[in-house]
């Protein structure tokens, strides 16, 4: 059974970079709140992780940006924007194992490499566009199942 | 198997509540990589790894997994015992490699397996 969505329900978190004890915070609310309006539990996870890894992204890399989701009848979307450095080259940055996290960062147990791939694979659609200089967007459609 | 079970085997010290010790295990993955646990470890499983940074926990919590052992004697920092508590998930530590955590759970659930 599809969960009930009867209406659509927005939102944004800022994520500021710099405080990585704070790296999952937006990931965490936007969770308890697909869980309220009923979504399924295996969606939820699956938008969880691919938000987790986005909003990691930004405070890596971009050091501010912000997470926008909507909840609709038929699927959840989550678009991640920033104002950073922006990617040169998307289909390298797409590769399972490139990273060019600094070395505090892979001390932590980021910079795998594995993010934006983690993204693909939890998302039923995956967009990402990149302007070196001016920023980069992610986002991510995932449909809600019949199940 | 339950976590309770599988903490005295292994002689684990748990850091947080012993109501959270009541969960069942059902496997466990190794890894350091917090993107490798996110795509590969499965759903109630223990989560074996030297890393004590408070993002542990909220990856804990986005894959329900039911435990997470550090190992080599490490200690967590203090935000990640205190987040660990508040999210609910079993933090427990050893003085043992990653490599022997991971051979003497494997038996355990695999002698476990054989009998069930
Ligand atoms: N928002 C972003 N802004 C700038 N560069 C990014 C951004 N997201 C990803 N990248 C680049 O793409 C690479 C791969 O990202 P990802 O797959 O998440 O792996 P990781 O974060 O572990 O390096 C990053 O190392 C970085 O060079
Ligand atoms: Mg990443």
């Amino acid at each position: 059974m599809k969960a009930k969505i009867d209406r659509t329900y927005e939102g944004s978190f800022h994520i500021v970079g710099g405080d990585f004890s704070r790296a999952g915070e937006a990931s965490t609310e936007l969770k308890s709140i697909l869980l309220n309006v009923g979504i399924d539990e295996d969606t939820v996870r699956r938008v969880a992780i691919a938000t987790f890894e986005a909003e990691m992204n930004i405070m890596i890399y971009a050091t501010a940006g912000i997470l926008r989701y909507t909840i609709s009848p038929d699927e959840i979307r989550v678009v991640a924007e920033d104002m950073g450095p922006g990617i040169e080259d998307i289909e390298l940055a797409m590769q399972e194992g490139y990273s060019t996290a600094p070395d505090w960062v892979r001390e932590m147990g980021w910079g795998a490499g594995m993010g934006l791939p983690n993204m693909k694979k939890n998302s039923d659609v995956f967009r990402i566009e990149s302007v070196v200089g001016e920023g980069t967007t992610v986002e991510m459609t995932i449909r809600l199942k019949d199940c | 198997m339950k976590l309770k079970d599988i903490a005295e085997i292994l002689s684990l010290k748990p850091l947080t509540p012993a109501g959270g010790l009541e969960r069942e295990v059902s496997g466990g993955y190794v890894g350091d990589l917090l993107s490798d646990v996110m795509a590969n470890a499965g759903e109630g499983n223990i989560w074996i790894t030297l890393q004590t940074h408070v993002n542990i926990v909220a990856v804990a919590v986005f894959k329900n997994l039911s435990a997470v052992v550090i190992v080599n004697g490490r200690m967590p920092d203090a935000d990640t015992i205190d987040k660990a508590v508040s999210e609910n998930i079993p933090l427990l530590l050893t003085g043992k490699s990653a490599f022997e955590t991971a051979g003497k759970l494997y038996q355990i659930l695999n002698a476990k397996g054989l009998q069930d």
